[in-house]
């Protein structure tokens, strides 16, 4: 029929391919290598548009002053100084807004045509979202510890040992990682980056306000409490808490959130990788 | 149309493709073989379809039915040998503004599975045969439209896949950039490539492929050598210019029945010049004779083969610049 064989011989040999029921399928190595060669390739182009990085960490920071200094003497946040209230809730509002980013950046690459031409090419349709997610939550490292530098600028004191300061770390970049799938989901169903923008918002703001984020949700309405009080931002929020200033007690909600984000990535990485493929 | 013996050997199979986009149909049962290390032109106005041909051949679109093969690997089934065995360059530079020249090619080179240092190497031969190597260390966001295009052309070679798949590559180049391009789609034929290009230019196939595809509609509608094609349409075309524009028409009256089956003659003011087609081998001798003797002085009289123009309208009923659906 044809001269595959001659071609493949020598090719399958190193070219991370193997065979089942007669199809082709990537080695897990391989798609973690083609992962990481798309990842560097991601870091690198976020190297290269500075502008962008800056106005990446001056944003987080505005919301910082806006809320520490402007908002923060209207709340009351009883026996917790507002700015240890507010601190982790920013951090992981932050976090939530450099996971908008994967979905922005892979509408760019669908519409300038560089999605085409990586699904032509012999890796899994997997390693460009798990090179894009790894890239982003390389920024993201970066912008946590910006923000922790910033809170502690404005008076933002942790209270816990340094273990716990590092696993509320941990926890936010889980965080921001699982939420760059879902954004990366968002972004490759809407295709426009545009779209996807406004769409991010939809989602994230009412996600991150209607949460412990900025205000007890002790305050809000019935229904309103009821969906903060659930909400994985609350989770998140309330498990950062308890791990830097030792309020809330932090054992329950970041068992709630580590299975809250567990589910997540369970259901939008898949949906992002078929998403992918449809784009 | 091309015969094919079962002998023959197949890069790229396709079979009775039907794809359609919502109420659209893109492709109505397209068939095409092409045998390995050929330039095949597929040739066609915009939204014939090439678009989306290519499209499932480079399993970025999987059809609705029908079979598509590349070196015996089903684009649906089996999707990641074709993808080994491609190299696709569409109507669009996908190539990554902030990074350079050097950094996409091996970035690509890496992606088809080749170790570090060989994808540096290939990289750089690439870029030196592409004429970009000056400007490979620089950002492609600095570069021009053609250089662009050919780097993005050189990302679909860094992986040497045995079959390109071209779409409307010179579409936007300008002339120079185009000419360079023909250049390198000539030694992809020397190298025993198989290539498939489309076009909407009826020269270009002429001058880049042994065996052109005619497609209208999404499917094929002539299939041969450029010399088959022009065959095919059956007639020479006989141009008389006289040295009296004046007297064209009574030029037409005398050679009217020279006129092959239902084809008029018109003489055409601008260009002073009756265009005839004829089927008669020796309309061109009968036709002199006859104005000769009639006292109208010839100026030129000329017997050509039709264009691959004249091929698309006596195929289709239609030019190829019929404004149409936007291509896909």
């Amino acid at each position: 029929m044809s001269t595959a064989t001659a071609h493949d011989a020598p090719a399958t040999a190193r070219t991370g391919l193997v065979t089942r029921n007669g199809r082709h399928r990537l080695s897990a190595g391989a798609v973690l290598t083609d992962g990481g060669v798309l990842a560097a390739r991601q870091l690198r182009k976020t190297l290269r548009r500075p502008t962008y990085i800056i106005f990446s960490f001056v944003q987080p920071v505005i919301f910082v002053l806006l809320f520490r200094y402007i908002f923060g003497g209207a709340i009351d946040t009883g026996a917790t100084s507002y700015v240890n209230f507010l601190m982790p809730g920013i951090i992981v509002q932050t976090a939530i807004f450099g996971a908008l980013v994967t979905g922005l950046g892979l509408t760019e690459d669908l519409s300038s045509g560089v999605v085409d031409r990586l699904r032509s090419l012999p890796i899994a349709r997997s390693a460009v979202l798990i090179g894009r997610t790894a890239a982003d939550l390389v920024v993201n490292v970066f912008t946590l510890l910006v923000m922790t530098v910033v809170g502690l600028l404005v008076g933002f004191r942790p209270t816990q040992p340094a273990w716990q300061l590092g696993a509320a770390f941990l926890l936010v970049l889980a965080f921001s990682y699982v939420f760059s799938w879902i954004s990366a989901w968002i972004g490759l169903s809407v295709r426009n980056p545009e779209t996807a923008q406004s769409a991010g918002f939809i989602w994230v703001f009412p996600l991150t306000f209607a949460s412990s984020a900025f205000v007890p949700t002790s305050t809000m309405p019935g229904p309103v409490r009821a969906f903060a009080e659930h909400n994985p931002v609350t989770l998140v929020v309330n498990a950062v808490r308890g791990l830097t200033i030792g309020a809330p007690p932090p054992g329950r909600p970041t068992v709630q959130a580590l299975i809250w984000l567990a589910g997540l990535l369970l259901i939008f990485v898949p949906l992002a990788v078929r998403a992918f493929r449809r784009a | 149309m091309h015969t094919y013996t079962d002998h023959e050997d197949h890069a790229v199979e396709v079979e009775d493709l039907v794809v359609t986009y919502g109420k659209v149909t893109a492709l109505t049962g397209l068939s095409l073989r092409i045998a390995s290390g050929t330039v095949i032109g597929v040739l066609g106005p915009n939204g014939a379809g090439k678009t989306t041909l290519v499209r499932v051949l480079a399993t970025l679109l999987r059809p609705d039915r029908g079979t598509a093969r590349v070196l015996g690997h089903d684009v649906v089934r089996d999707p990641l040998p074709v993808r080994l065995a491609i190299g696709l360059a569409g109507q669009f530079a996908a190539v990554d503004q902030e990074l350079t020249g050097r950094e996409n090619l091996e970035m690509v080179g890496r992606l088809y599975r080749l170790p570090r240092a060989e994808a540096r190497r290939r990289a750089g031969e690439v870029l030196d045969r592409f004429d970009l190597t000056e400007a490979a260390d620089r950002r492609v966001g600095t570069y021009s439209g053609g250089m662009k295009r050919r780097l993005d052309l050189a990302a679909s070679l860094t992986g040497r896949p045995p079959v390109l798949l071209l779409d409307e590559p010179t579409t936007g180049l300008d002339p120079r950039s185009r000419q360079e391009l023909w250049t390198i789609v000539d030694e992809l034929r020397a190298s025993g490539s198989t290539v498939l290009l489309t076009t909407q230019y009826l020269e270009e196939a002429d001058r880049l492929a042994q065996r052109i595809v005619v497609i209208d509609d999404g499917a094929v509608i002539a299939d041969g050598t450029a010399a088959e094609l022009k065959a095919g349409v059956g007639t020479d075309i006989l141009r008389v210019r006289l040295n009296e524009p004046a007297v064209l028409t009574t030029a037409a009256t005398i050679l009217e029945d020279l006129a092959a089956d239902g084809t008029a003659v018109a003489p055409d003011p601008v260009t002073g010049e009756l265009a005839i087609r004829v089927s008669r081998p020796d309309a061109s001798a009968e036709a002199l004779r006859r104005l000769d003797g009639s006292g109208l002085r010839v100026a030129t009289i000329q017997l050509t083969q039709p264009s691959l123009d004249d091929v698309f309208l006596s195929l289709t009923g239609h030019t190829t610049s019929v404004p149409a659906k936007e291509s896909r």
